[in-house]
């Protein structure tokens, strides 16, 4: 890969593999990300999505190949990616039994922002996600739509560059979904790049561009449209099913 | 109402761990009690300082020696050696035997046995008095067997370290040890569990925070409750029970210190294996509650155990941490008679860190 290209690619992966055992859950995986593109990373249950993301953000590591995140190197740059990178989980990891702005000090704070940036930070994203009503109740009291936007704003209070999602939008109601959508939009408008997993296909049409694993490889990489248009679909839906059946 | 019973069965019996809970406990808790906490004396060890060396005297030594209950664990040749036979704190019973005790008894039908005992454990102090005494009596009535009125062989008796028999002297180290472990390992496993199940662990691990200082700075509020914790149990000891603090209050607290790190280690390790925080609180529960209550000698002598328990309560941390609080708070010793215990202690630590650690690793690759 040459410089120019690493500076303009978010997430570079090359020939990944990861095994477990004789299981090969990686099997070979080769795709960039651009700088501010929301890309969707599909797949059923056990292709091998979890996997790689886990690798991506450094929680798990690759038995073989290249990957670049933000241009560092995963075997040598770790920290550095670490500073470059956000993470969400299904589970939004916020602490129940602390309050809001008690939250964003601590993961603020891990990530080295000064005091009054974090007063900055939280004052920011009560008025933004209009949590004004909860500032003084703990995090366990909150609704789950309000939960999870306020998980996915503590994933960016250092502002990465880059920010993975693993199935960000699980278990609630469409409404909510599409609000929390909203906020993706405007962070990629921002320039972040959005590394989104999940299980709505819905979702996938709002990706600026899709991959689709199975049993461990990215059988389809590609725009939402070009790929119904490929594989002759109404829906993405239809794309996915047709190729999780091989 | 039939399948509802046949459906509850199918599931009782998947779970592993309704089925440890159903009946592992109840046979565990059976073969404990029944087999290995007898609250009996067998083969305790015994000094004895003969000052006499006479017929009468060497006929009593052979006979509390053929008893099962005892065992000779140094003869002592003159008075200088007492204190040293009690520091090395194997011997729980010293017996002296005075001058001219065949003479005595033979011309003044009465002479005196005199019997030291360490009463920190003040059960078995008196348990080992009142088999001694017994002893006695029965020689009495080898060498006269027409029975006086008075006794001719008088036991005078000194508890050593604890005069009063108290059982605070025994309560209060055994429950210093049990909060410590149960504050520090559970508390940490169950924190960390948590973190674990929340999926917080994980965004931790994203984040730039290196995993030391995680664990570093989950654990170490924990080091503070537990210490203060213990000192609040020493301070009530000392003030409500008159427990007494004989020895160097700054190596009993440096030795708490340490202790607390194990149990912390010890609690790191627990969370490693466990992945939800009733996970970590089953395994804390059973893995070191009832074994640091039972198998620590706190209650029950170790030394009337089988074999094989008698090793296992080897493995017990709790055990060895006992023995120092009692050294130092009752008997105030110094580290050179503790220092074996305490590189055991430190062992264990590093051995649950380094398999923690190992764990940590594996999951990652």
């Amino acid at each position: 890969m040459t410089n120019n290209q690493t500076n303009t690619k978010a997430v570079v992966v090359k020939d990944l593999v990861k095994k477990f055992g004789d299981f090969v859950a990686n099997d070979h995986l080769s795709f960039a990300v651009d700088k501010g593109e929301i890309f969707g990373f599909l797949g059923a249950n056990g292709a091998g999505k979890t996997t790689a993301i886990k690798i991506l953000c450094g929680l798990s590591h690759p038995t073989s190949g290249d990957v670049k995140i933000a241009g560092y190197d995963i075997y040598k740059q770790r920290d550095l990616i670490k500073k470059n990178i956000g993470y969400m989980s299904q589970k939004f990891s916020l602490y129940d039994d602390l309050s809001i702005a008690e939250n964003i000090r601590f993961y603020g704070g891990i990530y080295g922002l000064s005091r009054k940036k974090i007063k900055e930070k939280t004052e920011e994203y009560i008025e933004k996600l209009g949590l004004q009503a909860y500032t003084k109740s703990m995090v366990k009291e909150l609704p789950l739509g309000f939960k999870q936007k306020l998980a996915f704003s503590v994933a960016i209070v250092h502002d990465p560059p880059i920010v993975f999602l693993d199935e960000p939008t699980g278990g609630v109601d469409p409404i909510t979904r599409r609000q929390f959508w909203e906020l993706i939009y405007k962070e990629a408008a921002n320039g972040k790049t959005i590394f989104v997993t999940t299980h709505y296909m819905d979702e996938a049409e709002y990706c600026d561009r899709v991959s689709i694993m199975v049993d461990g490889r990215i059988e389809a990489l590609d725009e939402p449209k070009k790929l119904k248009e490929t594989y002759g679909a109404q829906s993405m839906e239809e794309v996915f099913i047709q190729l999780a059946r091989g | 109402m039939r399948i509802f019973i046949i459906k509850e069965f199918l599931q009782i019996f998947r779970d592993k761990r309704s089925l440890i809970i159903l009946f592992g406990i109840p046979i565990v808790q059976v073969l404990l009690f029944g087999f290995a906490l007898k609250n009996e004396i067998q083969d305790i060890p015994i000094a004895i300082l003969d000052k006499s060396k006479d017929v009468y005297s060497q006929q009593l030594i052979n006979k509390i020696i053929s008893s099962d209950y005892f065992v000779l664990e140094e003869d002592l040749q003159e008075e200088k050696a007492i204190e040293e036979a009690f520091r090395k704190g194997k011997i729980k019973q010293l017996i002296i035997i005075e001058n001219d005790f065949s003479e005595k008894l033979e011309k003044k039908n009465r002479a005196v046995v005199q019997l030291i005992l360490d009463a920190s454990n003040p059960n078995t102090a008196s348990m080992i008095n009142s088999y001694t005494s017994a002893i006695l009596r029965d020689f009495e009535h080898e060498i006269n067997p027409i029975p006086t009125r008075v006794p001719m062989v008088i036991p005078e008796t000194q508890m050593r370290y604890n005069p009063e028999l108290r059982s605070v002297f025994m309560f209060v180290p055994g429950v210093i040890t049990i909060i410590l472990m149960l504050v520090s390992a559970m508390m940490t496993s169950i924190s960390i569990a948590r973190e674990k199940e929340l999926g917080t662990m994980e965004v931790l691990l994203v984040s730039p925070v290196k995993p030391i200082q995680i664990i570093v700075g989950k654990v170490l509020p924990y080091v503070l409750l537990s210490f203060s914790s213990a000192v609040i149990i020493l301070i009530m000891a000392y003030t409500a029970f008159q427990m007494p603090m004989v020895g160097n209050l700054v190596l009993l607290l440096a030795e708490s210190l340490l202790f607390i790190v194990m149990a912390l280690a010890l609690g790191i390790f627990i969370s490693t294996v466990a992945n939800s925080q009733q996970t970590a609180m089953l395994l804390s529960m059973f893995a070191l509650l009832l074994p640091s209550i039972l198998l620590t000698g706190f209650i029950f002598p170790i030394k009337n155990m089988p074999e094989i328990l008698q090793y296992v309560s080897q493995l017990m941390p709790p055990k060895w941490f006992v023995i120092i609080i009692k050294n130092i708070m009752i008997k105030g010793n110094g580290i050179e008679s503790i220092w074996k215990e305490t590189l055991i202690i430190l062992g264990f630590t590093v051995f649950f860190i380094g398999l923690s650690v190992k764990k940590f690793k594996t999951r990652l690759e």
